[in-house]
């Protein structure tokens, strides 16, 4: 049964970057294409989640962490670069 | 493992699905950048969270080292999403967007025009 209600959430997950991506593309400002590139970075981490349950092993889960940190970092300085125009100050 | 646990961890992944596919929905219909925003910045941090709960539930090995792994995601989660949140909000406000017709309170001043070219300390 959980197979069944992984791949579902899988295909649904797939559903939702989709929905990100037409954002990404149409978006009319830089910071629209930014937030939708954030939302897919958080969807991909729901997808090695459930990845890692589907497959029943837990090293999906680390390079979820991984992911999170990579995903807080790049938005956080494209971020500061769209507001001041340079990363470090 | 046991029935009862994939069934909770059904209901956790298909309830942390709907919050998602919310999210991304809110993402593409709302008006403008800044109700957009609201909507993947709060939806998707608890469906992460439900997700990574059911990982604990039914993924084999430790326990402990399982509900560690979760806790450091939905907590890393927890913090850095409002960060961005608010780090985005802040560079669209003063990148010049216009919230939308129908905002009616909006208590931040009219944002400083940078100034540029006057030594290293320029536009701070």
């Amino acid at each position: 049964m959980l197979a069944t209600v992984t791949g579902l959430v899988m295909a649904g997950l797939a559903v939702s970057m989709a929905l990100c991506a037409w954002r990404l593309f149409r978006g009319p400002a830089v910071v629209d294409r930014l937030l939708a590139m954030d939302t897919i970075a958080t969807n991909l981490l729901a997808f090695l989640i459930v990845l890692s349950i589907d497959q029943r092993t837990d090293v999906y889960l680390e390079s979820a962490i991984v992911l999170a940190l990579l995903a807080f970092l790049t938005t956080v300085a494209i971020a500061k670069a769209l507001m001041r125009g340079r990363i470090l100050e | 493992m046991s029935e009862a646990a994939e069934i909770a961890a059904s209901v956790l992944l298909l309830v942390g699905l709907a919050f998602t596919l919310f999210g991304s929905i809110g993402l593409v219909r709302l008006p403008d950048f800044y109700t957009r925003m609201h909507a993947p910045t709060k939806a998707t941090t608890l469906g992460v969270s439900g997700m990574a709960a059911a990982a604990v539930l039914v993924v084999p090995g430790s326990t402990f080292a399982l509900l560690l792994k979760a806790m450091i995601i939905i907590g890393f989660l927890f913090l850095t999403a409002p960060i961005g949140a608010h780090m985005m909000a802040r560079a669209a406000r003063r990148g010049g967007i216009a919230p939308c017709a129908a905002t009616h309170v909006d208590e931040m001043p009219p944002v400083p025009l940078e100034r540029k070219g006057e030594g290293p300390e320029a536009g701070r």
